[in-house]
């Protein structure tokens, strides 16, 4: 070992210290995955009979196609919503003193230091017939009845939204603070206004926030199944909650893996658009 | 570059800045500016130098007094309507956009077509010597690279002012000569008014028309390079630019012209009263540069013991002990072995000219 090259040693060093990682993945991570990949190709509830009808199942049929569809949306207008409010905090923070990016950073991470079920609750509290919103806005006089707010996709993707902001705005926290304030000065003493500057230059520039921020965002948002669940009601129905009826409640076993299996593929799908987008743009190595 | 909108005036109208934090950075400063000069503000670090920069182009607006470029008072003006190019320190490319797109962006922020803009920024690059390297990214660029295209971005706008902030700090000594020539050059071409910060005195003296030496916010001396070297106005001054032996001593009698000093090293010379009037018996600080004493053979001058000699080159520098224990620093230039004296030799000194010994009051 010791007439061996330092670069060679550094590595099988590394590799070491990433075998427990690497065991526990194995376990508790591949193992199941391919599990999953077995009972999805088999055509009966009992797992006897090998063929890809689940698939066939799940891609033929208009509700299950509807499901997934509307859990992308759901995943989609979550992102959005959390990137248009996400990044004026992010943008706020990287502007003010010291105190008031303490106050930011504590309004920002709040959610994470309270549980889902109590948060998703006080929406609940908020958003209900008789909730916060109703009566104020009736008390106003501006409405008469009740606005519908729970159990609708709007309310769900508010709570979502909410619950999943600093997945959003601690990246852009993080790509905002790495541009050289200088070249917002450069580019204004070049004869470009505030907008100008902010979509030539600041935005490109903090396209790495943008990309990590809307990735964790939207797998957050379509897999929080407590939240989709409860605020959704009844009403809505989603992935998560989709399989969790297949497999607890229908005990058909292989057709809840496929679902994984799809619902799997087709966040990667969304997760390589969001990284190909990145890399596309310049910004991306750039800051 | 003929086209460009040369030769503005500057006049910085009784400044004073202080930050949000209480931090009094610029005091009460003056200075007029003719159009085509080219000034260098010099300064130690933390004296306000980019303070007082960064409100000439309008990133800080100034507590008190005003800024007049050509013949208006530009206080209300955002940066990007003030028309000053401005050069930062870390250059402060963008790092996503090509040179060449770099170089145009003033140009594409005020609406010109891409077609012009390329060829303008092709006609820059080649004005900084770099035509070949249009389409590659700052990050692809060494620093002196990088300099010429900020300094060509900068350009690019037809600015009125041209404002560097420590433009050569970080290139290394022969880049930063070439740079200054090359600066220098263009400046002289295009007749912009320029306004170089530095803390390097060497770099003041040789590219500045005149030279603003500031000190804890305040301005100390403005004047051209042989002013502010050969007739300082204050201690800092004196001892900021070039370097400068300090010996403490009493006035024994004084009129404008001229003082007479009895130095605690034990000897009366003749010296300039270089801060205003002085009063006799009044303790001074006399400054002397180690290029202008000489050996004496006589009795005038004040004694001392030789410590070490440095050979540096063309000059030799020696240092010697005088009898109030202080050190000072004689520099003789290096003709044959003249330079050869031995460690603990008896020596007399005294300044060339009474002119080159500046006295000012000392400050305690
Ligand atoms: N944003 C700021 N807020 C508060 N104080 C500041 C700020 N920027 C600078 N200062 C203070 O103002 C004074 C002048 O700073 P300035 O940056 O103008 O110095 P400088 O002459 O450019 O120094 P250097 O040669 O190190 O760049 C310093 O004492 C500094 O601490
Ligand atoms: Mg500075």
């Amino acid at each position: 070992m010791g007439a061996a090259p330092a670069s060679r040693d550094v590595t099988s060093y590394g590799m070491g210290l990433a075998a427990p990682l690497a065991l526990f993945f194995l376990v508790f991570f591949v193992a199941p995955l391919l599990q999953l990949l077995w009972l999805s190709l088999h055509n009966d509830t009992a797992a006897l009979h090998w063929g890809l009808g689940q698939y066939l199942h799940f891609l033929t049929d208009p509700f299950s196609l509807s499901v997934l569809g509307s859990t992308l949306l759901l995943g989609a207008e979550v992102t959005a919503v959390c990137l248009v409010l996400g990044f004026p905090i992010a943008w706020l923070y990287q502007r003010v003193g010291p105190r008031l990016q303490t106050i930011i950073i504590l309004i920002v991470l709040l959610p994470l230091l309270t549980s889902v079920v109590v948060r998703t609750f006080a929406w609940i509290v908020i958003l209900g017939r008789q909730g916060i919103i109703n009566a104020t806005l009736q008390s106003l006089g501006i409405i008469d009845t009740p606005l519908k707010l729970l159990y609708t996709q709007f309310g769900v993707v508010i709570a979502l939204a909410q619950v999943q902001m600093p997945l959003m705005t601690l990246p852009l926290i993080t790509a905002l603070g790495r541009i050289d304030p200088n070249l917002d000065d450069a580019s204004c003493s070049l004869g470009a206004g505030s907008w100008r500057s902010f979509f030539k230059i600041t935005l490109p520039l903090s396209l790495p926030g943008v990309i990590a921020g809307c990735t964790l965002t939207y797998a957050a948002a379509i897999t929080a199944f407590i939240t989709q669940s409860l605020i959704g009601g009844g009403q809505m129905l989603f992935m998560p909650m989709y399989l969790y009826q297949q497999a607890s409640t229908l005990q058909n076993w292989p057709f809840a893996s496929a679902i994984s299996i799809i619902f799997l593929l087709a966040v990667l799908a969304v997760v390589s658009v969001f990284t190909t987008l990145g890399r596309m743009s310049r910004g991306y190595g750039g800051a | 570059m003929a086209d460009a909108q040369s030769g503005r005036s500057l006049v910085v109208d009784a400044v004073t800045h202080r930050y949000p934090s209480g931090a009094l950075a610029v005091q009460n400063i003056n200075l007029d500016i003719k159009g085509g000069e080219i000034i260098a503000l010099l300064g130690p670090s933390g004296c306000g130098k980019t303070t007082l920069l960064r409100i000439i182009a309008g990133f800080i607006a100034q507590t008190q007094g005003r800024i007049i470029i050509g013949d208006d008072i530009v206080d209300a003006l955002p940066p990007n309507r003030r028309a000053v190019g401005i050069v930062f320190q870390n250059y402060a490319l963008f790092p996503h956009l090509s040179i060449s797109e770099n170089v145009g962006y003033g140009l594409a922020a005020r609406g010109v077509n891409k077609a012009t803009r390329q060829r303008e920024a092709q006609r820059l690059l080649e004005l900084v010597q770099l035509p070949a390297m249009a389409e590659r990214l700052p990050r692809q660029l060494s620093g002196g690279q990088q300099q010429r295209v900020a300094l060509a971005r900068a350009l690019a706008i037809k600015p009125s002012i041209l404002l560097l902030d420590e433009p050569f700090a970080a290139l290394d000594k022969n880049l930063r000569l070439d740079m200054q020539i090359e600066v220098k050059r263009l400046q002289r071409v295009s007749g912009i008014t320029t306004l170089i910060v530095t803390h390097d005195q060497e770099e003041a003296l040789s590219m500045a028309d005149r030279v603003a030496v500031l000190s804890h916010g305040k301005l100390e001396q403005f004047g051209s390079p042989s002013d502010v070297y050969d007739r300082p106005q204050t201690l800092f001054v004196n001892t900021f630019v070039g370097s400068s032996n300090r010996m403490p001593g009493i006035v024994v009698s004084a009129d404008r012209t001229a003082a007479k000093v009895r130095l605690d090293a034990g000897a009366e010379i003749i010296a300039r009263p270089a801060g205003g009037a002085l009063t006799e018996g009044g303790r001074v600080t006399v400054c002397i540069r180690p290029e202008h004493l000489q050996f004496v053979g006589d009795e005038t001058g004040f004694a001392g013991v030789v410590g070490m000699s440095l050979p540096l080159g063309a000059t030799v520098v020696h240092e010697i002990k005088t009898a109030d224990g202080s050190g000072v620093k004689i520099s003789q230039a290096r003709i044959g072995e003249t330079h050869a004296l031995e460690n603990g030799a008896a020596v007399r000194l005294a300044p060339l000219a009474p002119s080159l010994a500046n006295a000012f009051p000392a400050t305690f």
